[in-house]
């Protein structure tokens, strides 16, 4: 991306200043590295979103934004349904709720090291992963729908999970407002060999270590501590948000031109909230979240089973749950003046600060934990929501490193093999059941975390607690 | 493995970089052609479609306003057979009038051990999505599909 395209608010924040059809400017954070290292294609869809009606104040890209689809990955976007505000399922995504829950295991690298690779093939056999992998449980149309009102409420009710669980998970674990009547039979379908199943691509379960800890009270808050060992299960709303993803676009797209909508890009697919698709569509979107919410309580559960086999000690206590795809109704000081707004956020994270009403108590004294995926063999990051990012981002930080070389780059440049050959030399048990898929998330397919997690730190987004490095991965 | 030729339906097919994700391009002499080229390389990120056996028959049915669109109409309805059937692809007859498709794919049912599955296709998006002739009067199908 050309710098010189752009006004330099402050280190870490730069704007696109409103031209043309844009009703907002767009503001982009980052330091000057990650911003020149970003495709022109981040500009364009940032401009782009800020030309959607509604929008409310800026069309935000987080630190590691990357052209996306219609929204850039790491874009995030508000809009006020009383001023002609739109709803897009551009904006939220396929992969609906796609987010990352980090359990504590209570446990210590000796406690593990004699039995990590029996505790890996334990985890890869009992945890469904990859194309073509069932879950276990098969859901009739009632239960179907009633999963689809309940999340991961329902999960416990079910017996995947304890109550506690609830509280550690965006929206107690159940997205209000779901409209299981709204989410076809094909989307249905798709979905009904597929609870507890964790995907494949960069979705992933992974054992890890805390090994730098940044802000020690926070830390201490979030019950972390130097080579205290985690799980971080990263996964979504499997072929059922896919599903919704795909037929809402189609919706949106040719319906956009009724509601004189213009659309600059057909993947900006949206229409007004307030109209008859954008009900449904909010309908079948917060179903889809309740669906990878139920979905990540049930591998959590699966992961117990498995630890309870190896250490009987293990309670696997949940830190939290973030979903990183979603459109979400919430209340923003805009101006002075609270307004409720619909916030896309399309491969970022909500980062609610201190005192947030939202949060459960233990983690409103420090703001919300903000869980940061790496790839194999690479860091995964916490953070926490700061008290100003309401003002600077909707209170939305960065999700991942994202990729810096494509699929087809990363199998000409590695072997799967030699991917799982070096990370075992460096202490990293890989399992997975396709080597061309290792080849394809190679570590070095991806940008370097740190520095976006350092950005996000540094503009404010959120701060920095701890640092973890992968222990074992089970990759889809 | 990144390109090449379904002798049965003559259609060639190719992938293209899209950084986060993965573009696929059909050619052939008639749209018909490269929309099963697509198709072919939709099935090549997932495996390669030289190991997937042409066993069993799929029909499928769809429509949409545009032939842009119907691309990713045929590309997600692929997607959603793959899905709910477990099964890939690796010929495809796509007969084309109307703005409706109706067509033959055969395949098998995903082995892991043979097939390797390197991912699950989510869907066919509008990203780089492109219908139309080339100067030399090809046929070009071609959009990203999110994995």
């Amino acid at each position: 991306m050309d710098l010189n395209r752009l006004k330099q608010l402050s280190e870490y924040a730069w704007e696109i200043e409103r031209q043309g059809a844009m009703r907002v400017p767009a503001v982009i954070y980052g330091d000057g590295p990650l911003l020149s290292d970003m495709d022109n294609k981040v500009y364009e869809q940032a401009v782009n979103v800020a030309t959607l009606p509604g929008i409310v104040r800026a069309s935000y890209a987080m630190p590691d934004a990357h052209w996306g689809y219609g929204f850039p990955i790491g874009g995030v976007a508000a809009f006020d349904a009383d001023d002609d505000g739109v709803v897009s399922a551009g904006g939220v995504g396929f992969d609906i709720s796609c987010g990352v829950r980090t359990l504590h295991t209570r446990l210590k690298p000796d406690d593990i090291e004699t039995t990590k690779t029996a505790l890996a093939d334990a985890l890869y056999a009992n945890i469904p992963v990859g194309v073509g992998s069932t879950g276990h449980i098969r859901l009739d149309d009632e239960e179907m729908d009633a999963m689809l009102s309940g999340g991961a409420q329902w999960a416990v009710e079910r017996g995947y999970g304890q109550s506690g669980d609830l509280a550690r998970v965006e929206e107690t674990g159940r997205m209000r407002g779901a409209l299981p009547a709204a989410v076809s039979s094909r989307a249905k379908k798709r979905q009904r060999e597929e609870m507890g199943t964790l995907g494949s691509g960069n979705h992933y379960l992974e054992l890890q270590r805390v090994c730098e800890i940044y802000d020690p009270g926070i830390a201490m808050a979030f019950g972390l501590a130097r080579d205290d060992i985690l799980v971080t299960i990263h996964c979504g709303s499997r072929g059922l948000g896919h599903q919704i993803g795909t037929e809402f676009l189609k919706e949106m797209a040719t319906t956009a031109s009724e509601y004189g909508i213009r659309l600059p890009d057909r993947e900006l697919a949206c229409a007004p909230i307030l109209s008859p698709v954008g009900q449904r569509y909010l309908g079948a979107m917060r179903a889809a979240i309740n669906c990878a919410l139920a979905n990540r309580q049930i591998i959590t559960h699966l992961t117990r089973e498995v630890f309870a086999g190896f250490f009987s000690q293990a309670s696997l206590e949940l830190l939290y749950d973030v979903s990183h795809n979603t459109c979400k109704l919430e209340d923003h000081e805009v101006g002075g003046v609270t307004r409720r707004l619909f916030v896309h956020r399309k491969g970022a994270t909500r980062a609610f600060g201190p005192g947030h009403p939202a949060l459960p108590s233990g983690l409103r004294e420090v703001g919300q934990p903000v869980l940061i995926g790496g790839s194999m063999g690479t860091a995964s990051h916490i953070l926490a929501g700061t008290a100003g990012n309401d003002a600077l981002s909707y209170a939305s930080a960065c999700h991942g490193a994202g990729r810096r070389m494509s699929r087809r780059g990363a199998t000409r440049t590695w072997r799967g093999r030699q991917v799982v050959d070096e990370l075992a030399e460096r202490g990293i048990i890989i399992r997975s059941p396709s080597m061309r898929g290792i080849a394809e998330e190679a570590p070095g397919a991806y940008k370097d975390v740190d520095a976006v997690v350092d950005a996000a730190d540094r503009a404010g987004l959120a701060r920095k607690v701890a640092k973890v490095m992968p222990v074992v991965c089970i990759k889809g | 493995m990144s390109a090449g030729q379904n002798d049965q339906a003559r259609a060639r097919w190719e992938h293209f970089c899209h950084v986060a994700d993965l573009g696929v391009r059909g050619y052939g002499r008639t749209m018909e052609e490269a929309f099963s080229g697509a198709a072919m390389a939709l099935t090549a990120a997932v495996t390669d479609p030289a190991a997937v056996a042409p066993l069993t028959a799929v029909e499928i049915d769809c429509a949409a306003p545009d032939v842009e669109l119907l691309l990713a109409e045929w590309l997600n309805a692929l997607v959603y057979e793959m899905s709910t059937r477990r099964m890939l692809f690796s010929r495809f007859q796509p007969r084309i009038s109307d703005g409706r498709l109706r067509a033959t794919a055969w395949g098998e049912p995903v082995e892991r051990e043979r097939h390797q599955p390197a991912v699950e296709v989510k869907g066919a998006t509008y990203t780089e999505l492109h219908v139309g002739r080339d100067a030399a009067g090809e046929w070009i199908a071609q959009c990203v599909i999110d994995v």
